[in-house]
This record gives C-alpha cells, structure tokens and sequence, in this order.
C-alpha cells in the first residue's frame, strides 16, 4: 500500500484540528503558542504534499514563508508572555481581558 | 491713472489697521488727524482717478481692474476686482469727499470723548466698506461692502453702547437689514443661477445676447429690490432710520444720510440693464413705494420735535425721491438727487451737530430758539441748507427735485400729485425746524416752567441745566466743513442743468454706467417749465406756511403737529407690539421647530450609532479564546461557502 497524497493532506487535517481545539480549551499562554504552531505546520504540510503531487516548488517556498512569519511571531509572543508573566505570577490567557469593550 | 483705483479703499484700510493697531495709546487729536488723512488720501487719488478718466473718450471709460482670485470653485469664481466708470467714481468722489469733511468734523465733535480712537477706527472701516460696496465688480464683493457698512452702522449706532436705548436702536438697524439682506442674497442666488455669473459686466453681456424670461428678470429686481429697501430705509423697512440717530451725529450725517443709506439706490441703478429687462409692472411698484415713502415719512417729520428725528425722516423722505427716480428709470435724476442730498442733507446733520454741541446735548427743538445771533456760522450754512433741500433756486436740491419730478410726470401724473405734495411738506417741516432753533425768542433759558411740571424729576435737572447752557459756536474744525458743504449746496446743481442738452453734464458723463437705458422724457420744454413753475408755488407754499405758524405764529402750530404724525402713524409701535406679541410666539413656535425637529434629527442619528454601539461593543469582551473562535467559525463557513459553489 503506498502512501499517497490522501494520506498526508488527512494528517496535516487532524494535526490542524488538534491545533485549534488546544487553542480554543486550553488558557496557559505557552500551551496556546504550541497550539498555534500545530497549525501552522499543519498547514505547512498541506503546501508540501500539494506541492509534490503537483510537481511544483512553490508549495515549498511557501513554507518557508511561513516558517519565518511564525518565527517572528514566536518571538514577539513569548516576549509578551515573557512580560505578562514578570507583573503577575500566575496567570492565564482569560486574566487579560482588559481590553474588552 | 484711472489704474489708481485700487488705492482708492486702501487708504482707509491703512487708516483703519493702523489705528485698531495702535489702540489706546494713540492720545485724542492725534487719531482723529490720522483718520481724516486716510479718508482725504483716498479723496485724492478719486481725484487722480477722475481726471484720468475724463481724458478718456466716453465709450473707453469703463474698465475693470482684478487684483486676484477670491473663490474660485469650479464654475463659481469670484474676483477681488474694482469696476471703475463713472457711476462708482462718481459714488465715490462725494463718498471720500463728504466723507473727509466728517471725520474732521468729527474731531471737533468728539472732542473729548474717552473712546475718541474707536470712534475713528469704526470711521475709517466705514469707508473702506462703503468704497468696496460702490467700486466692487460683482455682486459678492458689493455685498461683502453691503454687510461691512451694516456691521459699521451697527457699531456706531451703539456707539454709546452704555446707554441701554443706543445698545438697541443698533440692534434694531442691524436686524431690520437683514431682511433687505435677504433680498439681495435671493437675488445674487438667482442671478448667479440664471446667468452663471456675479460679475456685472458679464450678466449685462449675457442679457444681451441670451434670452432670459420676464419672470425671472422681474423676481431678481424685486429681490433687489428688498434689498435696497432695507439699506435705503423704505417702506416697510425704514423703520431702523430714525432710531439710528443715537449715534454720534457726525455718523448720523455720514452713514444715515450721505452715503450708507444710497447705497441701495445705487444697487439698483448699477443693475439697470436688468432693470429694463423687466416687468412694468415692478418698476412701477419701485416708484410708488419710493414716493409713498417720501410722502409718509415727510408728513411725520412735521411733528416731530427732536431736531435729528425730523431729520432723520427728511432723509428717508429724500430717499423716497430717488427710489422714485429709479422706478421712472431716471438714473440720471437719481445720482444727481443722491449727489446734491449727499451735500445739503451733511450739512443739516453737521449743522444740527454743531447746534446740538453749543447747546450741551440739548436736541429738542421746543427748547431752542433765537440761536442765530449766538452760532452765526452754523445758522448761515443751516440755512443754506434748508433752502437748498426745500427746493428754492438756485440752490441745488432744486434742480435735483424738479429733475426727478419731471421723470415722475412722465411716468405717471399721479406719482407728481404725490410727489409735489412731500415738496410742500419738506418746505413746511424744514421751515419749521429753522424758525424753532434759530429764530424767536431763546427757550433754553426758561426750561423747567409749567410746561414741564407733569415731569418733575426732569423738570428739576432742566431747570439746573438751564442757568448753565450758554450757546456758543462751535470751533473751527466744525464749522469748516459747515461752510464747505454749504458752497457745495450752493453749486451742486451745476453739474446738471436743465436747460439743453450741453448743460446736463452728469447725464452725459454717467452714459456708460446707464448703457441708455435711461427713460426719455416726451414732455415738451414749456410742459418742464410749468411743472417747474408749479413746484416752485408749492415750495413757496410750504415756506410760507411754515413762516406764519412759526415766526409769525398766526397759524395755530397743532393743526400740524398732530400726536398720530409725531408717533409716526403709529407703525412703529404696531410693528414693535406685533413682533413682541403674536410674532414673538410664532418665531418661538419656529425656534421650537428648529430644536426638536432639525436638531432632533441630528441628535438622533447620534443617538442610533451610540445605542447600536453599546450592544455591539459587548462582543468584544478581551478573551483571546472568543476571538479565536470566531476566527474559527468564520473560516469554517468561508470553507462551506467555497464547497457549495464550486462544482466538483
């Protein structure tokens, strides 16, 4: 049995879902961050197997891209978790919710 | 040099910014002299003006000079340009020339006020508006003037704003021409509609190569002419006038008399091509309020006893005379009528100021008398002035008043009726103001006797007042310009003779303001002679009766001085009692409207936005989680979105 394309896109879907159910249940900031990065590779699977089936490196480069976008925002992300975490102890992502209107 | 025109209002502009720079700090001649050099700097370079233009052939006489753009939007573009031709410039040279008179007059006058500089800094403004009104070359720059000198007029009617009665008669001129501003911003609104212009001269072009309706023309002469009726103070808009002499009397003299109050006969005839264009009918409704002005408020200066009051309805009167001109279409006869009552009816005021002076503000005339001995100077340039505004040859407000009666015969015999009926009055009441300040026995002396118990209080201050009052005659600064408009009253009918062709000047020199549009007299030279002839009696008339009521006193003074004539037909309080009662509610009723409907539905589009923001801003409730569930549920229904489009 060869593993076809099917196969990847249906585990990118499940690491995608797996994502964004941790960051909708899950309040620890950090836990959050890994979430997001499911997703991200999540997708970052979809471009690659779409890419080969297809025979075609912008599915790659793409990656790339993204990979860059969420090292950026890792950085910024857990500077700010970084932050939050020196005025309060104990915290979780429900706590900052001054900004509500 | 006719290209000088732009120095013409700059000099009282100077004169102004100067002087409201300064402030306090210029001391009390000093002011007065700065402010008569700004107005007699103008009058020069209207001379320089002037003679440029009379070596000018007659049809090049008529230029434009535009100094830059004021509002330039899209189709709407207006300059800030000066027409010169010989109607402004002739607006002008009695602007600037009466004009300098006053304010060195005034240095007299004011001598001693303690807000003498804000006196000339308001003087100066004065005329600066006035010149922009006369020499702007279209209609907004004329109105910007139009407003200037209603702001101008306003501030100097309340010049003594302290005294409560002033403070409102400023008011009450302000608010009365806002009605006649009305008027004239409906027309410029139609002109501008209709003609898509605000530039005189192009209209005229535009009327005469397009053909445009006899309604419409007709409705912008009659919304002009609301206008005039507010600035020129005719009926039903005189109102204001009379009031308007709690000002200074130099302002009475300048503003109310000489040049303000011209200004919308002057409108009226700078338009005469629309004039023409329109119905008879209008025109003829021009001529019938002007003399029914003229009638009405002459009747009411025979009773009255303020010497400004009476006249302050001479003068309403005599604007009525040139309203009337303008309804015949005798443009001519009006600006010549406006010249020489520019020149007598100063003189009066100025004359009446200098009496008022000597007399230590006393400005009834029950209480004057036998002054001519005292004030030699004043009396003599008074009378002058009452024979010239009578209409006694040859003095000049003769020609002036025979001319226009003449148009007026022409037009319609009735219109003379009338007309000659406010002469006889006009000889009457002025008689009658002569004989009281200057002839017979002094009565300042014997203020405070019976005829003043029923006020005791006042009685007792005229009483102390009385030792005090000593008439003397007033300095030289005033009396100058006494004895320079009184020459000017004697000649000013030469530049307009009756006689031939050659001699009527003014006619000649205004043609290429008036385009011929001017009505042509069919009357024959012997027809002018009688009609002359009989003005003559009625003038005759009228002086003699006022002699023997007065001087001689055969003639009992209350079958003339009915209390229904010094209350002025009594429309001044039934106006005042129906704004203050059913027409204060109806206003109220429309401010009312104003505030809950139109500022309801400003509120309330405010209130709807606030309202729907209130619930809609709960949604944003700062969890990271509900934003990312939304971001969630957003994607997932794009996706089924996209899956039930497309076909696979």
């Amino acid at each position: 049995m060869s593993i076809t394309t099917t196969w990847y896109l249906l585990l990118a879907a499940i690491l995608f879902s797996i994502g964004t159910t941790g960051l909708l249940v899950r309040r620890n900031p950090l836990i959050m961050f890994m979430c997001i990065e499911l997703m991200l590779n999540a997708v970052n699977i979809t471009f690659v197997s779409i890419g080969s089936h297809l025979n075609d490196l912008g599915g790659q480069l793409a990656v790339f891209f993204v990979l860059v976008v969420a090292a950026a925002e890792v950085v910024i992300g857990l500077a700010l978790v970084v932050a939050i975490m020196r005025r309060r102890s104990r915290t979780n992502a429900d706590d900052l919710k001054i900004l509500g209107g | 040099m006719v290209d000088l025109v732009w120095l013409i209002p700059t000099f009282p502009l100077l004169g102004f910014l100067i002087l409201i720079c300064l402030g306090k700090s210029v001391r009390e001649p000093i002011a007065g002299w700065l402010a008569t050099t700004a107005m007699a700097g103008s009058f020069l370079s209207v001379l320089l003006v002037f003679i440029g233009m009379l070596l000018e052939k007659n049809e090049n006489r008529q230029t434009v000079f535009t100094l830059f753009d004021w509002i330039p939007a899209g189709d709407f573009k207006v300059d800030i340009g000066f027409l010169a031709d010989p109607l402004s410039i002739t607006m002008c040279l009695f602007i600037t020339g009466v004009g300098t008179l006053i304010h060195l007059y005034s240095i007299g006058y004011m001598h001693g006020d303690s807000d003498f500089n804000r006196f000339f800094t308001y003087l100066n403004l004065f005329a600066f508006s006035m010149l922009v009104l006369v020499l702007g070359d279209n209609l907004l720059l004329t109105f910007l003037g139009w407003e200037g000198v209603g702001a101008c007029s306003y501030l100097l009617i309340s010049f003594w704003f302290r005294d409560r009665a002033n403070a409102t008669a400023g008011k009450k001129a302000f608010i009365t021409n806002r009605v006649g501003d009305w008027g004239f911003m409906v027309a410029m609104f139609l002109i501008f509609f209709n003609f898509g212009s605000l530039q005189y001269l192009e209209i005229f072009n535009i009327l005469e190569s397009n053909q445009i309706a006899k309604t419409t023309t007709t409705f912008i002469v009659l919304m002009l002419f609301v206008g005039a009726m507010g600035k020129s103070a005719q009926f039903p808009l005189y109102l204001w006038l009379p009031d308007a002499m709690a000002g200074p009397t130099p302002v009475s003299a300048l503003i109310h008399a000489a040049t303000m109050v011209t200004s919308g006969v002057y409108l009226l005839i700078r338009v005469n091509p629309i004039m023409v264009e329109a119905s008879t009918w209008s025109t003829g409704l021009i001529a019938w309020v002007g003399v029914g002005t003229a009638l009405f408020a002459a009747s009411i200066a025979v009773a009255q006893t303020d010497i400004k009051k009476v006249l302050a309805y001479s003068t309403v009167s005599q604007l009525g005379y040139m309203v009337l001109a303008v309804g015949c279409g005798a443009y001519t006869a009006a600006i010549f009528h406006m010249i020489t009552h520019a020149f007598f009816k100063a003189l009066l005021f100025l004359g009446a100021g200098s009496v008022i002076h000597g007399m230590d503000g006393e400005q009834d005339l029950r209480r004057y008398g036998g002054l001519r001995s005292l004030m030699p100077i004043t009396a003599g340039t008074f009378i002058i002035g009452w024979l010239a505004i009578a209409g006694v040859p040859p003095f000049s407000g003769f020609w002036s008043k025979d001319e226009i009666l003449a148009f007026a015969w022409n037009k319609s015999p009735l219109l003379w009726i009338v007309g000659i009926v406010t002469a006889l009055l006009t000889a009457f009441y002025m008689t009658r103001q002569v004989v009281l300040t200057f002839f017979g026995k002094p009565r300042y002396l014997d203020a405070g006797d019976a005829g003043d118990a029923g006020d005791a209080g006042d009685a007792g201050d005229a009483g102390d007042a009385g030792d005090e009052i000593k008439p003397h005659e007033s300095p030289w600064t005033m009396t100058l310009p006494l004895v320079a408009l009184a020459v000017l009253s004697v000649v000013g009918g030469l530049i307009q003779l009756p006689f031939s062709s050659s001699t009527k000047w003014l006619e000649h020199w205004l043609e290429p303001a008036t385009f011929h549009n001017e009505t042509h007299l069919h009357l024959s030279s012997s027809t002018l002679w009688v009609l002359a002839l009989l003005a003559l009696v009625s003038v005759v008339a009228g002086i003699g009766i006022g002699l023997t009521t007065y001087l001689k006193e055969k003639i009992d003074k209350q079958i003339f001085e009915k209390p229904i004539l010094h209350n002025a037909w009594n429309f001044d309080s039934t106006v005042s009692r129906f704004m203050g009662g059913p027409g204060s509610k109806a206003f109220a009723a429309v401010a009312r409207f104003d505030k809950q409907v139109i500022d309801g539905a400003v509120d309330g589009t405010g209130q709807i936005v606030k309202k729907t923001a209130s619930i809609l801003r709960r949604t944003q409730n700062g969890l990271v989680r509900t934003y990312a569930l939304g971001i969630g549920i957003g994607a997932i229904g794009l996706l089924i979105w996209f899956l039930t489009r497309t076909t696979i």
